[in-house]
């Protein structure tokens, strides 16, 4: 298990939890679990975040959001990248992942129901539009890194799941 | 420079990634089908993101005014030290997924020991990066089996695209200078102790999808000496094409 530890000073949570991800703008980067350590020094703050997917383009626009947001509330800011623990979608949090659903993108499964899925073509993946588990792999790759492609052959909706990273 | 073997220790690892993550890269809006395509593309935007990481640290190493960019964009043919296998063209989609899997399989028995490297940022970037490899190598690992066991078209297509590189695999266990340095520091990672687990890897799935594991004992190398095929001046004057046109351009 790697450590979940994190250091967020409670002042800052709000004005963190305005920051969204750009490609996913209902999911916080709290509900996200990218923030790792927020801390004020000296009426600035010291954020360190980690990466989801290593060539995520979406991890600069999130330095610079959380440094505008900080801004507004005063703070000048250092945005410090890190890589160890690495992420895992296992952060997300309980919100996160329901904000992932109600946006229409189905959270990730266990490690093992993940490869069943996308490997062995078992239909596990709850359908966002109509809950049923009739559902197929499209494709292994979706319109980001993070996301497979699936569609529903109860309702026809086509959807993105997000795969587990472990 | 100081650190001068753990820096060529390092660019021995991140080309690899580069010149592989160009040549699919290519393949944007290209791919056979347009799920490919985004897979093809989606593997060489996490090649590029790892190769960040990597260049980042060598360039601090460095310790000069160098970037990321300027290792990735800058460099002469001779200079760059990726593995042959990783410059060879799509010829076909069997070829291209043929070259991934030969070296997805490599690459996360080589990131799995590199965790264990004494160098922290070295062992944070291969946990973050074996990660999204573990995806590629079970992505390329199933087109292997698709295409070897499909028809007999595609079998075909795969032999021969299995024939055609395999000439390039033993290189991936040669050691540079600078290798045998990080090895003996508790850095690097012993790659010639990879080659059994390597060889057990590949000709299980080989078989499993009915395809031949070639005989040829004659192996290409030269690559992580700087000796390169023809393909990758090509490659090269393409990515590095507007930085050579428009010096320090950035958008
Ligand atoms: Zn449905």
């Amino acid at each position: 298990m790697t450590t979940t530890e994190q250091n967020i000073d409670q002042i800052l949570i709000p004005i963190l939890e305005q920051v969204s991800d750009p490609e996913i703008p209902v999911l916080s980067i709290m509900d996200m679990g990218v923030v790792r350590t927020a801390v004020i020094e000296n009426n600035s703050v010291k954020v360190q975040i980690t990466p989801t997917y290593s060539g995520c383009p979406a991890m600069d626009v999130i330095g610079d959001d959380i440094k505008a947001a900080l801004k507004v509330a005063g703070y000048n800011s250092e945005i410090e990248l890190i890589l160890a623990p690495a992420w895992t979608t296992d952060w997300i949090t309980p919100r996160g992942r329901k904000a992932l659903e109600d946006y229409g993108i189905a959270a990730p499964l266990s490690a093992e129901a993940d490869i069943s899925v996308l490997l062995e073509g078992k239909r596990l993946v709850k359908c966002t539009n109509c809950g049923s588990k009739n559902t197929r792999l499209v494709s292994q790759f979706g319109s980001t890194a993070c996301k497979a492609q699936f569609q529903c052959d109860d309702c026809q909706e086509p959807f993105d799941y997000f795969k587990c990273l472990k | 420079m100081k650190n001068e073997n753990l820096y060529k220790y390092i660019l021995g690892i991140a080309d690899n990634s580069l010149i592989l993550g160009q040549r699919l890269g290519e393949l944007t809006g290209h791919g056979p089908s347009l799920e490919t395509d985004i897979a093809c593309t989606n593997i060489s935007l996490d090649l590029f993101g790892q190769v960040r990481s990597y260049y980042q640290y060598a360039a601090k190493i460095a310790g000069d005014n160098r970037t990321e960019d300027d290792i990735a964009m800058l460099r002469k043919e001779r200079e760059y030290v990726n593995v042959l296998l990783v410059e060879q063209p799509n010829t076909d989609f069997a070829y291209t997924m043929a070259r991934q899997f030969l070296f997805d399989v490599y690459h996360f028995l080589f990131l799995t020991e590199l965790q264990k490297s004494k160098d922290l940022t070295l062992s944070a970037i291969a946990n973050k990066s074996i990660k999204e490899v573990s995806y590629h190598l079970r992505f390329s690992t199933d087109w292997i089996k698709r295409l070897g066991d499909g028809t007999e078209v595609s079998h075909q297509k795969m032999q021969e695209a299995i024939d055609g590189l395999w000439t390039y695999t033993d290189e991936l266990f040669h050691q540079t200078e600078a290798d045998i340095a990080m090895v003996s520091d508790g850095i690097g990672v012993d790659v010639t102790k990879l080659k059994e687990a390597y060889y057990n890897k590949v000709n299980a799935v080989l078989e499993e999808s009915t395809l031949q594991i070639p005989e040829s004992k004659w192996f290409q190398k030269g690559g992580k000496k700087g000796i390169h095929t023809e393909h990758l001046g090509y490659l090269l004057s393409d990515l590095q094409y507007m930085q050579r046109a428009y010096p320090n351009m950035e958008w």
